[in-house]
This record gives structure tokens, C-alpha cells and sequence, in this order.
């Protein structure tokens, strides 16, 4: 009766780095699945950096290496985090990081610094990072999770990106502080002062989803 | 006076949604029933009133340079030196989740009726980046103890005037044809940006 079940061990071939089901993590956050235009997440402490191109990328950066580095480490702590304090070890680690972003701005680039003001410690509470860290890193491997922090961040980065240029290029005819409209010879270019307020990145935002989403063909259901 | 002005200020002029863009994303997703977003918009009222002040005492006595030499005793050391600032967010935010929890605990304890309204949104409101947002704008603008509460309190009135106010609009939009394209987020950013424009004409109003 002592049969021994022998379990035959077939080495799968590794994963090459960046295989299709890889890419797709990178690629979909993109334009199919971006955070901001279909998902509808992080626009808290977005929109606000966005009058200049400037603090915008500063701002893209800083969420890239928060979004990749959390989903790293929540990625490798999977395992040992109880269900039940997830969401206060996920803020914790988040909150950490922003601090080190916080600190090396505050060092390194302190114009730039005192521009982004409270929207640097904001990104605690984007709800890209969390909601990446709560579907995604708490249950796929560290270097799947850091490719799928990565596209997530990628898509709004181009987001943002693309409500700066349009901001500083019609609120104030600059583009990373160059006058693009002196250059050109057309001085007497009619800034939009309303586009330097609030109001103009809600109506730029508003404007940037319709079109993404007229051309995906992507209609949201009541 | 100034804590009147403090307070008009913080409801109309710098709205935390019309002016930061702060707790756009709760605003966004439970903003399609009136009756949702009033229980929301009430909790961050609440919230906001008491995480702001607690805020205030900590960042007063534990973060800032020299604060913990207002109350150590010196004989256990020299602590005008101590700057912790650099922790302000981790325990901004561990106040807020706690603050978060001990408010839905209060509530369910004396109030059932309102827990029963509130109940799935508080949790919802620790990662609100108005509350975070109102305890850094705090920080940074030096406010006294009384201030920071009066700033707290107005933030939440005002957050919760612009989502009720959304959520009116979206409860008629049902009814109007929008394109395509258009429907649910595109349609609430183009409106929040002309709401947007009718709070610009309370700027420079002050007391």
C-alpha cells in the first residue's frame, strides 16, 4: 500500500521581463483603463499643481516614485499584513515616502517646493496610490506590482501634462516659463485669465475626458 | 472679527473644492443622490470640526521646533532644538484615521439614527484629502487654536455646500440629453467649473 505519489516538478520557463501579459499592465493604464478619465480616481490634489509645466512634472515625478516604491513594498509584505489594519499599514508606508519626496524637494528644489505647498503631502491621500496598492500589490508579485504602480502612474502623468500645457500655454502664452507667443511675433496674444483659476482646469479636464473618451467610444452608465 | 472673516473666507472665497480641488474623488463618485451626499457632506462637517483642532494641539506641542520644551520638564534633557516637523504627515494622517474611528464610535454610541446615515461613509472620509488638506493649510498659515477650529469647521460647510449643490444638478441632468462622450465625469468637471465661476464673484469680500 505504500505508494508514494511522486509529484513531478516541471520547471516552467521564466517570464521574460516585459512578456504581453507585462506589457499590458503598462499599456492599459494608458488610454483603455486611465485613472483619471475612465476610473475617476485622483483628481483630489491633481488639478491644483497644474497652472504651470513646471511643478506639474515635479508633481508627476513624485507620484511615479510614491506609486512604484509603495506598491513594492506592500507587494512584498502581502503575506504578513492582517486584512483587518490594511488600510493603516498601506497609509503608513505611503505616508513615509511622501515625507522622503517632501524632504528631498524641500532640499534639492525649493522654488519648486514652495509652489507645490500642501499638494506634495496631498499625495497621501491620492486615491491612484491607494487604490493601486488595495487591487492590485496586495495580491500580485513585487515586479508585476511595480509595473502595474508604473502604468497607472504613467497615465496620469500624461493627464496632468496635458492640463498644464494647455493652462500655461492660453493662461499665460508660456511654456515652462518660455513666451511662446513673443517668440512666434504675436504679442498682442489675449491670455485667458481664467484659465490661470481653478475654473479653467475643471473646464480643460472636462473637456480632455469628453474627447479621450469620444474616441475610445467609452459612455458611462447612470 | 477675524474669526468671522476666517470663517467666510474658508465656506465661500476659498472653497475647499471650487478653490483646491480637495476631495474631488468622494465628491465625484457620491455625488448622484441628494440624499447621499447630505450624510456625507454632514460626516466631513463633523470630521473636519474635530481633526482640525487635534491637529492643531499636536502640531503646536509635539512638531514644531522647540515645542516640546513648552511642556518636558527640563530635567530630563534640552528640548528647544527638537524639530519633528518632518513627521507632520505621518501623524496628520494617523490622527485623521484615528480621530475617523473614534467619531463613528461616538456616533454609533449616542446617535443610532445618525449612524445609521453616516455609517458607510466615515470610514470613506479618513482618506478625504479635504481633512488632510484643511490640517496642512492649518500648519502652514499659523493659525491659533481658535481660528483652526473656526477654519476646520467653515472648510467642512463649505465642502459640503458644493457637493449638495452638484448633487442637485446631477439628480436633473438624468433628464437632459448630454453627448455621448460627455456623460457622468466630463458633464460634473464642465459644471463644477461653471459653479466655480459663480463663487469667484464672492472674491475680496471681507469683514
Amino acid at each position: 500500500m505504500a505508494e508514494t505519489i511522486e509529484k513531478k516538478v516541471v520547471k516552467k520557463p521564466s517570464e521574460p521581463l516585459l512578456s504581453k501579459r507585462r506589457k499590458k499592465f503598462v499599456i492599459d493604464p494608458l488610454s483603455d483603463d486611465n485613472p483619471i478619465t475612465i476610473q475617476v480616481l485622483g483628481i483630489c490634489s491633481a488639478l491644483a499643481v497644474t497652472t504651470q509645466l513646471k511643478p506639474t512634472l515635479v508633481m508627476a515625478l513624485s507620484v511615479t516614485f510614491v506609486m512604484i516604491f509603495s506598491s513594492l513594498f506592500i507587494s512584498l509584505l502581502r503575506n504578513l499584513i492582517p486584512t483587518r489594519v490594511r488600510i493603516i499599514v498601506q497609509l503608513a508606508i505611503i505616508a513615509s515616502l511622501v515625507s522622503l519626496v517632501n524632504e528631498v524637494l524641500h532640499a534639492y528644489a525649493f522654488d519648486v517646493y514652495k509652489q507645490l505647498s500642501v499638494f506634495v503631502g496631498l499625495i497621501i491621500t491620492n486615491c491612484i496610490v491607494m487604490g493601486r496598492l488595495e487591487a492590485f500589490a496586495m495580491g500580485n508579485k513585487p515586479y508585476d506590482s511595480m509595473l502595474d504602480a508604473f502604468g497607472s502612474a504613467m497615465g496620469y502623468s500624461w493627464i496632468i501634462i496635458a492640463v498644464a500645457f494647455f493652462r500655461e500655454l492660453l493662461g499665460s502664452g508660456k511654456l515652462f516659463g518660455f513666451a511662446v507667443f513673443d517668440t512666434i511675433g504675436w504679442s498682442t496674444f489675449p491670455t485667458n485669465g481664467l484659465m490661470v483659476s481653478p475654473v479653467g482646469a475643471f473646464i480643460i479636464l472636462g473637456l480632455i475626458i469628453w474627447v479621450q473618451r469620444a474616441k475610445m467610444g467609452y459612455v458611462e452608465q447612470h | 472679527m477675524e474669526l468671522i472673516n476666517i470663517g467666510i473666507k474658508s465656506i465661500f472665497i476659498e472653497n475647499m473644492i471650487f478653490a483646491y480641488f480637495l476631495g474631488m474623488c468622494s465628491y465625484l463618485a457620491v455625488s448622484k443622490k441628494v440624499s447621499t451626499a447630505f450624510g456625507l457632506g454632514l460626516a466631513v462637517i463633523f470630521v473636519l470640526l474635530f481633526t482640525v483642532p487635534v491637529n492643531w494641539l499636536l502640531d503646536e506641542y509635539v512638531l514644531k521646533e522647540g515645542a516640546l520644551a513648552k511642556w518636558m520638564p527640563a530635567a530630563l534633557g534640552d528640548f528647544t532644538e527638537i524639530n519633528l516637523s518632518f513627521l507632520q504627515f505621518i501623524m496628520f494622517i494617523a490622527t485623521i484615521a484615528a480621530m475617523v474611528q473614534l467619531v463613528e464610535m461616538v456616533i454609533e454610541k449616542f446617535s443610532p439614527a445618525l449612524y445609521g446615515s453616516l455609517g458607510i461613509f466615515l470610514p470613506l472620509i479618513a482618506v478625504n484629502c479635504a481633512i488632510l488638506g484643511s490640517s496642512l493649510f492649518m500648519a502652514q498659515r499659523d493659525y491659533s487654536l481658535a481660528e483652526a477650529t473656526v477654519f476646520g469647521f467653515g472648510s467642512g460647510i463649505g465642502w459640503f455646500l458644493a457637493i449638495i449643490a452638484i448633487s442637485a444638478f446631477r439628480e436633473k441632468l438624468k433628464y437632459s440629453n448630454v453627448p455621448d462622450g460627455l456623460k457622468g465625469l466630463g458633464i460634473t468637471m464642465l459644471i463644477t467649473g461653471l459653479m466655480g465661476i459663480a463663487f469667484m464673484s464672492f472674491m475680496g469680500i471681507s469683514i
